[in-house]
């Protein structure tokens, strides 16, 4: 073995395949996973893409920082899958660029928190956890009520969501900063339109209860209550196990 | 092959290289690298033998072992049902008048209740039921759609102005925002609304809103609070004669209310937590309730 590489080391050409051949088994435990991600990842034909308003609510989720305490990915384990629902699927963060699964859980979480409360308790909640939690340690967010949303520049932001791969169509992106302001006014001449292009199961809503205001409140509830329902495969999965 | 000659100074051979007269030791590599390199890498052979590891074409090696953490799971979650089967049987079977005797019972609903009201309904409604600012006192005030456990268990299941289609709708007009009383007109509601439940006692001063105000309820409010102000379940409009305020009791919050509406929203738990999760959930409710009625707690 040593005798090897001895005469290895006195052969340019050898020398060099070996090294192509050592240096090139760490990319291939990376990349050959990927030849088969067709089998790995699961199919959900009826999942939306996100929203302009709920895309800005996402960016302003990873402005704040909160992925730094909650986790977005239930994992296959007895206790989190009887407390928050069927384990979190590779096909659910298919739009998520970048992924916000998160490590670190000082808070619980959130992977299926769509639906689970309703607009005004988080907007009540993020104004003041402690007002409804009182034993709650998460900071108060009182700014997302203050600030308007910006949303001049959601094309751009579709944009670069469908040059990473997202779905969009060149109507969205179009459209975006009206759809922005329509998800959150139920009753302006925007709403219907978003509807049309993201399916009627969208949440129209005046998430924080002001019509008069968009702001990054609006934002930051849409995406709240869009988590873990862009897609039920990760119910009918757990179903078909469960048989 | 150089030949190496020993150095006398560190007692090492050297390696027989020489560059312009400087000569390298041959120093061998530390026997405790050797060890955890080869233990190691024989770790990593036998675990990739074991466990699910590398893709081939279509597929991909499922190990010796046969791990696959969606099975175990799926194994973990039937023997937690199979640990719970003796009491589910008998709480999905008996009825809840039945159950809430049932001394070997209630400390199941009791234990496994306080887990799921926290996960799922503490977070508006409190730990222990206590209501917060806009959601009710579940541990005391009457409910607004009625308290037997079966009216319990369907308002969970289809929620207030929830998602489910049969979920329970109930409004509060917009008196004010939608100009149908004027500010004067709201502001003796609120006098005569919080002298109802004795929040305000009749004087010189006030006497004449209150009048004014039970003239203006019963053209605007009677068709959903009644005659009597004491609400109606089939609406879920709250009893005003009670000292329990959902929005608050102050002439603010009340204000608030005439002015703007409410519209509580409830989600549809039906959507998400089983017939037998929301049974369980009702009997804890309704257990909580007779315990607060049991010590005199009024919890407000």
């Amino acid at each position: 073995m040593f005798n090897f590489h001895y005469r290895l080391e006195r052969n340019a050409m050898g020398l060099v395949l070996a090294i192509v051949v050592v240096a090139s088994i760490g990319g291939l435990i990376e990349i050959a996973p990927l030849f088969t991600i067709d089998e790995t990842v699961e199919d959900a034909p009826d999942m939306r893409v996100y929203t302009p308003l709920e895309l800005a609510g996402r960016n302003i989720y990873i402005r704040e920082g909160c992925y730094a305490c909650h986790s977005q990915m239930i994992r296959t384990l007895r206790d989190e899958v009887e407390r928050y629902g069927p384990y979190s699927l590779a096909v659910e963060s298919k739009y998520d660029h970048p992924m916000l699964w998160g490590s670190k859980r000082t808070g619980p979480d959130i992977a299926r928190l769509g639906g689970k409360y309703s607009n005004e308790w988080h907007v009540a909640h993020l104004y003041n956890p402690r007002d409804l939690v009182p034993e709650s340690k998460m900071p108060a967010y009182r700014w997302l009520m203050r600030n308007s949303l910006k949303i001049g520049d959601l094309g751009e932001h579709l944009a670069a969501m469908r040059a990473v791969g997202v779905p969009y169509t060149d109507e969205m992106i179009a459209n975006a900063t009206a759809d922005a302001y329509g998800q959150a006014n139920p009753d302006s001449t925007q709403a219907a339109g978003v509807t049309a292009r993201y399916g009627e199961a969208t949440n129209v809503s005046l998430f924080d209860g002001k019509p008069e205001t968009l702001t990054e409140m609006d934002a930051i509830v849409a995406y709240l209550q869009i988590l873990g329902r862009l897609t039920d495969v990760a119910h009918k999965t757990e179903q078909a196990s469960v048989e | 092959m150089s030949v190496g000659e020993r150095d006398p100074v560190t007692g090492h051979m050297t390696t027989g290289h020489e560059w312009n007269g400087i000569k390298e030791l041959h120093t061998p590599v530390p026997k405790p690298v050797w060890f955890f390199l080869i233990a190691f890498t024989l770790f990593g052979v036998i675990w990739v033998l074991l466990m699910p590891s590398f893709p081939y074409g279509t597929g991909y090696f499922k190990g010796w072992l046969g791990v696959d953490q969606k099975q175990t799971l799926a194994e973990r979650l039937q023997e937690g049902s199979a640990d719970r089967a003796a009491w589910v049987a008998r709480i999905e079977s008996e009825d809840f008048a039945t159950i809430l005797k049932d001394a070997d019972l209630m400390p199941i609903v009791r234990e496994t209740g306080h887990t799921l009201f926290g996960d799922n309904c503490a977070a508006c409604h409190g730990i222990g039921g206590t209501g917060n600012s806009g959601y009710p006192n579940l541990g005391a005030a009457p409910m607004l759609w009625g308290d037997d456990p079966q009216t319990i268990a369907e308002t969970i299941t289809v929620g207030i102005n929830g998602d489910d289609p049969q979920t329970r709708v109930s409004q509060m007009l917009a008196f004010g925002r939608d100009q149908m009383l004027e500010r004067p007109a709201i502001l003796q509601l609120v006098t005569y609304v919080r002298s109802l439940s004795g929040l305000e006692e009749r004087t010189a001063e006030n006497a004449a809103a209150i009048d004014a105000g039970r003239e203006l309820f019963a053209q605007n409010c009677v068709s959903c609070h009644g005659e009597d102000a004491k609400g109606q379940k089939d609406v879920g409009a709250p009893d005003l004669t009670d000292h329990f305020w959902t929005y608050g009791s102050g002439r603010e919050a009340v204000y608030q209310s005439i002015y703007g509406g409410r519209q509580g929203h409830m989600p549809s738990w039906g959507l998400r937590l089983s017939p037998l999760d929301i049974k369980i959930l009702t009997l804890y409710i309704t257990d909580l309730r007779e315990q607060r009625r049991a010590t005199g707690g009024s919890g407000t």
